[in-house]
């Protein structure tokens, strides 16, 4: 698949702008702060509804305004989509297919699919578990768009039930256990949910990951990703039933912590997707190389899980100001994989940052204005 | 932007649910146009509205009188009760006209964080109506989302072991919809929730 046209309304820096997108190879050029990433962020937001340098849809919309818009068309082999987001913070989002409202907006899932590259993937690899809990359920949600319906389901009850800690906190009279008790239901339905479909991608991705390692760091010693939980699953036929009973009972047994503390102990909010290399850990023993590495081969398994499911061609590749940071092997690497990509779209500050080998339609960024080379 | 009487009266419906800033202008603008029978009405019937509204001291629904239109009608069915969140769930499921017992309000569902537990809800006064034997099911008709669902939960565990059956409504596809337009979770449900329409080797 291929963007033919993005248009962005209010939308960080820009008031408006659109842009014709070709096939093959697009370079925008700008030096910093002038709006690239800004255009690829957008994008990335209509295949995912997240950004991939905030958690908040409210650095999204241009200061002082209360909604901002996105219109993405796609081009799938002899299909053209044409989708529309509206972002108001704290309200729900709205989409159109081909200028029809979808009555849930994240019926729009599935449809764009794309994978970035940047800077901020290093802390894929160096930052907290929520970044790589993140990674999971971004990557699940493009493979199984009907994922972002249990996640929110599962942070929605997760919500409440950490309302119900803090509130019963130093009054645990029998209404209070009862009302966890039915709160503790909807957490083991919901969070079984999420960890079943993120232990599932960690097993497709296992051996996806370790021969992107491979590849891209000339390195010997795999790298090995586990899923690591605070839940001990019992040995058997995975199954969210299993998942379910299981979470029910560690609740009950860590409820006397879990009222002490006022926050939810047992649930996917915990759990980790754990690196290892010569059986260390990465974070904290792998040197910046080795990292970067491990970030490359993370992202580069989501995107062959992403071009195996997808009905619609390649995924969109994005490379947002990626190339100043990576040294010449794994400059190589990435060109490798572009050069057989539908469409990629490349930022960069100046333009001896893109290699040679990247050549396509070039436009320049300049104080949110975008003019394509011609 | 108005000025006086009329910009007042703009801000105060503007606050109302459902009315932005220009729905509230295009209705003031157009009170203020009409036959002035019609604001005195509205008038009258805002101030007496919250005196002579109460709610039915037995289901909790609005009502004028001490019991509801339904609770007093003896040709309702005693056996059963309805549960539901609010008074409009009431007048939602009596427009189908298929369900001829009581009904009972909670005044809302449990939210931890609008710090409304059971006790908020008129979950006494339900289980006060099942002693005297009368109710043989209790049909949970809360809302389908995360929070109606605790409510049934809860229910369900508390009415249970009281001896009378607890059901809850179904969830599943709309009538005359299609299929490939509804959502996964709402398809999931239809499906857990099906119901057999034929036992094979029986005819």
């Amino acid at each position: 698949m291929y963007v033919s046209g993005l248009s962005l309304l209010r939308f960080r820096s820009y008031d408006y702008v659109n842009i014709k997108l070709v096939p093959g190879i697009n370079v925008f050029i700008g030096t910093n702060g002038q709006g690239k990433t800004n255009l690829v962020e957008a994008l990335n937001y209509c295949a995912s509804f997240s950004s991939h340098r905030v958690s908040s849809d409210q650095p999204l919309v241009k200061q002082d305004e209360i909604n901002a818009a996105v219109q993405v068309v796609v081009e799938q082999e002899s299909r053209t989509i044409t989708l529309d987001v509206e972002i108001t913070p704290g309200k729900a989002n709205k989409a159109k297919q081909n200028g029809s409202p979808l009555p849930k907006a994240r019926e729009l899932l599935g449809i764009l699919l794309s994978v970035t590259f940047a800077p901020e993937d290093l802390m894929l690899v160096k930052g907290d578990p929520s970044e790589r809990r993140k990674f999971m359920d971004d990557s699940i949600t493009q493979l199984i768009p009907s994922y972002a319906g249990v996640r929110a389901d599962f942070e929605k009850c997760l919500k409440q039930r950490n309302a119900l800690l803090k509130s019963a906190y130093g009054k645990t009279n029998a209404d209070v256990m009862h009302t966890l008790d039915v709160w503790d239901v909807q957490l083991a339905k919901t969070g079984a949910a999420v960890m079943y479909h993120r232990l599932k991608l960690v097993e497709n991705m296992q051996g996806l990951v370790s021969d992107a390692y491979k590849n891209v760091s000339d390195d010997q010693h795999p790298l090995e990703i586990s899923y690591v939980s605070n839940l001990e699953i019992p040995e058997g036929e995975l199954s969210i039933a299993l998942i379910e009973s299981t979470m029910l009972q560690a609740l009950a047994a860590k409820r006397n912590s879990e009222l002490d503390r006022g926050v939810t102990l047992v649930g996917p909010h915990r759990d980790e997707l754990q690196l290892m290399l010569r059986n260390l850990p990465v974070r904290g023993y792998a040197s910046h190389g080795e990292s970067w590495s491990c970030a490359l081969a993370l992202k580069l398994s989501l995107y062959e899980l992403l071009k195996r499911s997808s009905r619609g061609g390649d995924p969109v590749l994005i490379l947002d100001d990626v190339f100043a940071e990576l040294d010449e092997i794994r400059r190589r690497k990435l060109v490798d994989l572009v050069k057989n990509n539908e469409q990629t779209i490349v930022t960069a500050a100046v333009a001896q940052d893109v290699p040679v080998e990247l050549e396509g339609a070039l436009f320049n960024v300049v104080d949110g204005t975008v003019t394509k080379v011609e | 932007m108005y000025e006086g009487i009329l910009q007042d009266l703009i801000d105060e419906l503007g606050k109302l649910p459902g009315v932005g800033p220009k729905m509230a202008q295009r209705i003031a603008v157009h009170i203020l146009q009409s036959d002035p029978e019609t604001p005195k009405k509205l008038a009258e019937l805002l101030l007496i509205l919250q005196d002579r509204v109460n709610f039915c001291e037995m289901c909790g629904t609005v009502s004028e009188e001490a019991q509801c239109r339904i609770c007093r009608d003896p040709r309702r069915d005693v056996s059963q009760i309805c549960v539901v969140e609010e008074s409009k769930d009431v007048i939602a499921i009596e427009r189908s006209r298929e369900f001829n017992g009581r009904y009972h309000v909670l005044g809302g569902s449990i939210n931890p964080s609008q710090d409304i537990g059971p006790g908020q809800l008129r979950i006494k006064e339900l289980i006060t109506r099942l002693q005297d034997g009368a109710v043989q099911e209790v049909i949970i008709a809360t809302d389908p989302d995360m929070e109606g669902e605790a409510t049934s939960t809860y229910l369900a565990r508390h009415l249970g072991p009281l001896g009378v059956t607890v059901s809850r409504i179904a969830t599943g596809l709309q009538m005359g919809g299609d299929l490939e337009y509804a959502d996964e979770v709402t398809i999931g449900r239809a499906l857990s929730g099906r119901r057999i329409i034929s036992q094979g080797g029986i005819s």
